[in-house]
């Protein structure tokens, strides 16, 4: 171990395994050195612990000193109060524990079913430490950062990832849209699992811009090969200089009745107006939407709603809402090639979709579009899964898809009749998991929230949402009060399923030309590449 | 050693000893070390007390000095006064060495009586206060002294004899609020007379 090297901090006085410990440091020590979200590290008597800084307290021995404090301006009596009378405690949540015997050197960190005893040194964690329980840069573990205020690498388990859903939250503007991109490429990387991404600003396929106006690159440029871009607008795809690879039109014989349920709030329709869709779609089988949106003849109108018994101003209001899809400039009556199998296709090729949506950034837009396709793959996975099961074959890709504002598929009033809602609930079962993000959590569906394995999330202000985001881990108080003291910008929480305990951290730096290198291999830009084939050629 | 001899046992207990100036007046200062033997054992003490008086306990000396010019003059003109006076220190015992081990706790016998009693010299000071274990039995005895008068002028005497006396005082100011941790009182009281 490496006590030698590691800086001591003080001893541990009292705790108990609900609670954390107290740490009283040591008068060499000052408590403005301190910082929550740091690693420490416990000698036990016969076992190591790993902990987290979760506050930070000052303690007196004897209450007449905060009554009648001492002269401060003697730097004499401060000196000697530091540490002995008044001094500073840390509370540590210990979250991991190493024991000294071989198997337990071979198992590696498990989790605490114990704490340290008394007066068992606490040092800051260092590089190795960290190490030890996150792991290197290997085939799977991909950088997604460094531990706050540490120079160590961070590294995740990306194939431990994609077994779970995973969610990234955060109030905008907190740096989830750059910490996205990079989670993609670690997934694109060092997994095998394949991406759907939703991508409804435009941001991860082709390029984007930071806030200071800076260009950055998304997928595709850096990984030309393993990236497809789906666009559902050509025309804005163009316009920024992107080349889609296909082109997404939808007929109108592929909405489904669930495709509006789901849609009910945002196309502002009655609970009677869902209930006339499914009646409607029995009547006219699969091209229902056509057909309801162009009866024209009242007396035919009269007769089909006294028939199905639907009210008159019902059905105005499905008009109306159905009428908001029609405009939809995607939606067309008749569609040559079929945008779920062009999808399928490239997912079991290993390559990654983006579908950008272009122009068409409103949400009823993004809701049906990305609800639509999911469920064909939804069942298309189920199928496949199933048929692997029973006959023995080869399992699907494992795939994630990428879902933005999360909380308009999740919440508690869809959650159950969106494909999302039940990705969530149990599609890893089929080999699908989900990547959301959002804003506000709290929004999501409790259950659907439970189910995300590993949560990634940046500074948020909303009480309602942190406790959402936090629910049902223990330790959820010292947790909260790691993630209220996060930067506005570039530093979140990761804590779930992936990670053997929680860390706040500094995501990797995204947008340079030095930051893609790093993504490359042995630095094999496309660009380089393309120049060394030219020399090649050149010379023979 | 040429150590100083600053007077002789006359009374004496395991705790605390007293001695007689073989000068009138000669007492060490308060807080100062110094030491006793007790056959091959060397018992250290510090001054918490000096008195002068008559040697006859019901004889008070009365003022002489209505006549004279100063202060010098009353003395001169009545030497005898020299003789029948006598100063006195009390000193309570820290310490001992014994078969070249240095303790810091109580010697197993009291020091003998007529035993000469030395002024230890700085390096004998500093080498017995580079452990602070003294301080628990200054911080735990009942005497007539204010405590913190005591164990300010100690440590006040022995930072004299280090080669860092801030660092000293610090170091024993640490020990200090250690000791006296429910007491912020006294411990303030101590510091601010031995503030460097």
């Amino acid at each position: 171990m490496s006590e030698e090297r590691a800086q001591r901090l003080g001893i541990v006085t009292t705790g108990s395994l609900n609670k954390g410990v107290e740490v009283k440091l040591d008068s060499s020590i000052s408590v403005e050195d301190m910082a929550v979200g740091r690693y420490v590290t416990i000698e036990g008597e016969k076992r190591r612990f790993f902990g987290m800084i979760t506050d930070i307290s000052l303690g007196v021995t004897d209450p007449n000193i905060t009554l009648a404090p001492p002269d401060t301006s003697d730097p004499f009596i401060t000196e000697v109060l530091a540490g002995t009378s008044t001094f500073g405690t840390i509370h540590v949540s210990p979250y991991l524990t190493i024991g000294g015997d071989v198997t337990s050197q071979v198992e590696g960190p498990q989790p605490i079913k114990t704490i340290p005893r008394h007066f068992s040194t606490v040092n800051l964690a260092d590089d190795q430490d960290i190490e030890l329980v996150f792991g290197q840069e290997d085939e799977t573990r991909f950088r997604i950062g460094n531990p706050l205020d540490m120079e160590t690498k961070l590294c995740i388990n990306m194939e431990r990832l994609v077994e779970r859903s995973t969610g990234i939250f955060g109030k905008s503007g907190t740096g989830k849209t750059f910490f996205t991109r990079l989670l993609l490429i670690g997934m694109l990387q060092k997994s095998r699992a394949v991406n759907l991404i939703f991508d409804m600003h435009n941001e991860y396929g082709w390029k984007s811009r930071t806030e200071t106006g800076t260009e950055v690159k998304a997928l595709k440029p850096l990984f030309q090969s393993q990236v497809a871009l789906f666009s559902l607008d050509e025309k804005n795809s163009r316009q920024r200089g992107a080349s889609p690879d296909f082109v997404v039109r939808i007929g109108y014989d592929e909405i489904e009745p669930e495709d509006i349920s789901l849609l009910r709030q945002t196309l502002n329709l009655t609970e009677p107006a869902v209930e006339a869709v499914y009646q409607l779609r029995r009547r006219f089988g699969k091209n229902w939407l056509q057909q309801s949106l162009h009866i024209k003849d009242s007396e035919e109108r009269g007769d089909l709603l006294s028939d199905l018994n639907i009210h008159e101003s019902t059905f105005q209001n499905l008009q109306r809402g159905l009428a908001t899809i029609e405009r939809l400039p995607f939606i067309e009556a008749q569609v040559p090639t079929n945008a779920v199998s062009n999808i399928l296709a490239q997912l079991d090729k290993g390559i990654n979709v983006v579908l950008e949506f272009g122009r068409y950034r409103d949400i009823t837009a993004y809701i049906l579009v990305a609800n639509m396709l999911a469920r064909r793959i939804y069942a298309q996975y189920q199928e496949r899964t199933e048929k692997a099961m029973g006959e023995g074959g080869a399992e699907p890709k494992p795939l994630v898809i990428t879902i933005e504002e999360a909380h308009k598929f999740l919440n508690p009033e869809v959650a159950s009749q969106t494909i999302f809602g039940t990705i969530a609930r149990e599609m890893r079962k089929y080999n699908v998991t989900l990547l959301v993000i959002d804003q506000r959590p709290s929004g999501i569906d409790e259950e659907v929230m439970s189910q995300i394995g590993t949560k990634i999330t940046f500074l948020m202000d909303n009480e309602r949402d942190v406790d959402s985001v936090l629910s049902g881990i223990s330790g959820k108080s010292e947790l909260k009060s790691v993630l209220a003291k996060l930067a506005s910008k570039q530093q979140a929480l990761i804590f779930g399923h992936a990670v053997p305990m929680p860390v706040a951290f500094q995501p990797t730096e995204y947008g340079s030309a030095e930051s893609y290198k790093d993504f490359l291999p042995g630095g094999d830009t496309p660009t380089e590449k393309q120049a060394e084939k030219d020399i090649e050629e050149l010379w023979g | 050693m040429n150590e100083a001899r600053a007077g002789e046992v006359i009374e004496a207990s395991t705790t605390e000893f007293v001695a007689q100036c073989y000068e009138l007046y000669q007492s060490p200062p308060l807080g100062r070390l110094v030491k006793t033997k007790d056959g091959p054992v060397d018992i250290y003490a510090i001054v918490y007390q000096a008195t002068t008086s008559s040697l006859e306990p019901g004889r008070r000396p009365i003022a002489r000095g209505q006549d004279e010019e100063n202060e010098e003059a009353v003395y001169r003109s009545s030497p005898q006064l020299l003789k029948l006076l006598r100063s006195e220190f009390s000193a309570l015992v820290v310490g001992h060495r014994q078969d070249e081990g240095l303790y810091h706790y109580l010697a197993p016998k009291p020091a003998r009586i007529h035993g000469f009693v030395h002024l230890c010299s700085p390096e004998e000071t500093k080498e017995f206060s580079q452990s602070l274990g003294f301080l628990n039995i200054l911080v735990n005895t009942h005497l007539e002294v204010p405590l913190e008068e005591l164990i300010s002028a100690a440590l006040r005497q022995m930072s004299a004899a280090q080669e860092d006396p801030r660092s000293f005082l610090v170091a024993a100011g640490k020990e200090l609020a250690i000791l006296l941790g429910g007491e912020f009182n006294r411990l303030k009281a101590v510091l601010e007379r031995i503030r460097a």
